[in-house]
């Protein structure tokens, strides 16, 4: 029986309160051994069940060479997520995956990382930001832009303050509505092009968030000269089976399941904007 | 292929369903509910003897002409589907304990299938759900263990129905390949023509004799007769085209019509799409994984953080016929349409699939 088709008991090690509505759970697969077996990519998913309730589709966090765990971050918006909230250190779920195609990161190497993600903390991108911050002798400069609706969505701040600290590592924030006490800038996530010390020729874009959002990141990347083949997409479907099975992920001829979630520009170009699609 | 056929006279088609019963359990084609259905099939007296089949858009009617034949009409609403990919099946099961969870996957006991009736689209359709099923990096457990023991008795359309376009499609109306033992009906009797080699070994129980000249000729003319039909597609290929057409007034247009019933994805042979679910016990000490089919006419079937992606029928529509008719060909090398018609019949609205086609690419239909 195959790890994708039956799930993997596994144990809430640890759960960590990001936000009132986000949460992270970090995860330690039941049997020794299918745990030291498991092997998975930044930008993969794994499909979460909750006893008695159902699955869910969920991006990996964590970081593929942590050998100790698998950590979800998620957020409550549905029936699924809502019960998962409720789970405590010790509590049991199953985990089918991984699935679906990560990050280019390895092709990313040698050259500078664009980070483009707009809403509400974009685990997606989570997982290659810190694949980058723990080998950053083989990457340039790391340019992370977030665009939220307002000030307050923004979740991680210290770990936004953090990464700014860091070497070669630049962190631009905009809200498309401030706030009293919001220091960065106001409007939305283009404006923030204007301070990215960007480098088209050389540079690798993954971007993650509403689908308008990232067209705009697009259009605008590609006036400023990178190419369609530098940018990186993290697209959302409903998901049932994760196998390109059950058909509800489809977009246009791709099962965004097992041909994605991350697609580069030119393959999934047509297809953007297209309402209803 | 005819050079290795020989003629079966209609007495001995008793006993080649008792040869067929020896090994497996027969599904043949009967009379139910008005329509031709696959069902368990005790004896060739069961078959639909004198039953024609007129179809229509929206309209579907039994006639009984007191013919000779058993086979005398195009289909019913259901292909081989609901045999190989179950309607609503267990996928999984979970037990509870005080350890913890487990797992454990509920296949469907073994179970040796003879179907008898088979028509050339449904065939071509089969071939379509296997390569979709059992293909690529996670076959499907489920429908590998129905399909590895399929027997099929293929039978060529004598009578197409009007809604049929299968020798549009290039799926019909006769039979190349995919089955065990291909039958021709005459009046008189069958041809047998072997496909495999358990067809081959069937066939050599049989009392069979020699195909007469006059036998051939007629079983000819019959092929050559099934390929005429009424209904067409575009005359070239719409790989790529109906995507482009994606902002066509054609859709508001069909929407209006359209019901969004869903029940031409429930009779296409070739619809795989399917919702898992979850049935807990109600002791609370297990729970059940099922898959049930679905329809990309359902609300349920793009929801995205509790929204329907596409939100109206226009939106649903056009998913149908661009995915069957075009990104198919992305996904699978071919359109998803073998040309059956069902979905023209089984429409309580009696929209056509080829209209629209020839509406939307701007063709003559």
């Amino acid at each position: 029986m195959s790890q994708f088709n039956l799930p993997h008991e596994a144990e809430v090690v640890e759960r960590i309160e990001e936000s009132p509505t986000i949460f992270t759970l970090r995860l330690r697969l039941a049997d020794p051994a299918v745990h030291a077996a498991y092997r998975f990519a930044p930008g993969q998913f794994n499909m979460l069940y909750l006893y008695g309730v159902g699955e869910v589709a969920i991006s990996i966090v964590s970081d593929p060479e942590d050998e100790q765990m698998i950590a979800h971050t998620i957020r409550q918006v549905g029936r699924v997520t809502n019960g998962l909230a409720r789970l405590q250190a010790g509590d049991r779920l199953g985990l089918r995956g991984p699935f679906g195609r990560g990050w280019p990161l390895a092709q990313a190497e040698g050259g500078d990382v664009v980070i483009a993600t707009g809403g509400l903390g974009c685990a997606p991108v989570v997982a290659a930001i810190n694949y980058v911050l723990r080998r950053r002798e083989r990457y340039g400069n790391l340019i992370i832009m977030q665009g939220v609706k307002h000030g307050d969505d923004l979740i991680w701040c210290d770990q936004y303050a953090q990464w700014a600290q860091m070497p070669d590592t630049q962190v631009l924030l905009a809200a498309s509505e401030g706030g009293a006490c919001w220091p960065y800038h106001v409007g939305h996530l283009p404006v923030l092009f204007e301070h990215a010390r960007l480098k088209p020729e050389s540079s690798t874009v993954m971007m993650c968030g509403p689908e308008g959002m990232m067209i705009a990141v697009c259009r605008e990347l590609l006036g400023r000269g990178f190419s369609g083949e530098s940018l990186y997409l993290s697209m959302e479907r409903n998901m049932h089976c994760g196998r390109g099975k059950c058909g509800h992920c489809q977009l246009g001829g791709k099962f965004v399941c097992q041909d994605g979630p991350i697609f580069s520009y030119p393959e999934i170009a047509p297809l953007l904007g297209v309402k209803g699609l | 292929m005819m050079s290795d056929s020989t003629f079966l006279p209609q007495s001995g088609l008793a006993q080649l369903l008792t040869e067929l019963a020896a090994g497996h359990r027969i599904i043949g084609p009967q009379v139910e509910q008005g329509a031709v259905q696959y069902r368990s099939l005790q004896g060739a007296a069961e078959l639909p003897w004198g039953v024609r089949v007129a179809q229509q858009p929206g309209s579907y009617r039994l006639q009984r002409q007191g013919s000779e034949r058993a086979f005398a009409w195009a289909n019913g609403p259901q292909a081989l589907k609901p045999l190989l990919f179950a309607p609503r099946e267990s996928l999984w099961q979970v037990v509870k304990t005080a350890a913890g969870l487990s797992f454990s996957e509920t296949l469907p006991p073994p179970e040796r299938l003879a179907v008898i009736g088979v028509r050339s689209c449904d065939l071509a359709a089969l071939a379509l759900q296997d390569r979709h099923f059992l293909q690529g990096a996670s076959p499907d457990a489920h429908y590998a263990r129905r399909r590895e023991q399929l027997f099929i008795v293929a039978v060529n359309c004598s009578h197409p129905a009007a809604t049929c376009f299968c020798a549009a499609s290039g799926d019909g109306p006769n039979a190349v390949s995919g089955f065990d033992l291909l039958l021709d009906e005459l009046d008189e009797g069958f041809l047998l023509t072997p496909g495999s080699e358990a067809g081959q070994q069937l066939l050599a129980a049989l009392s069979v004799s020699g195909v007469t000249p006059a036998q051939r000729q007629q079983v000819e003319a019959q092929r050559r007769a099934a390929a005429v039909q009424q209904r067409t597609l575009p005359s070239s290929s719409l790989a790529g085209r109906l995507l482009e057409l994606a902002s066509s007034p054609r859709w508001q247009q069909i929407a209006e019509r359209c019901l969004a019933c869903g029940n031409c994805t429930a009779v296409c042979p070739t619809c795989f799409c399917h919702s898992e679910q979850e049935v807990p016990q109600l002791d609370g000490e297990g729970s059940e994984h099922l898959r049930q089919w679905d329809s990309c006419f359902s609300a349920g079937h793009s929801l995205l953080h509790g929204t329907p992606l596409r939100a109206d029928t226009a939106q649903r529509y056009r998913q149908w016929l661009t995915h069957k008719f075009d990104s198919w060909h992305q996904q699978f090398g071919r359109s998803g349409c073998v040309g059956c018609g069902r979905c023209i019949a089984w429409c309580p609205v009696g929209i056509d699939v080829t209209e629209e086609l020839h509406a939307l690419c701007g063709d003559e239909a």
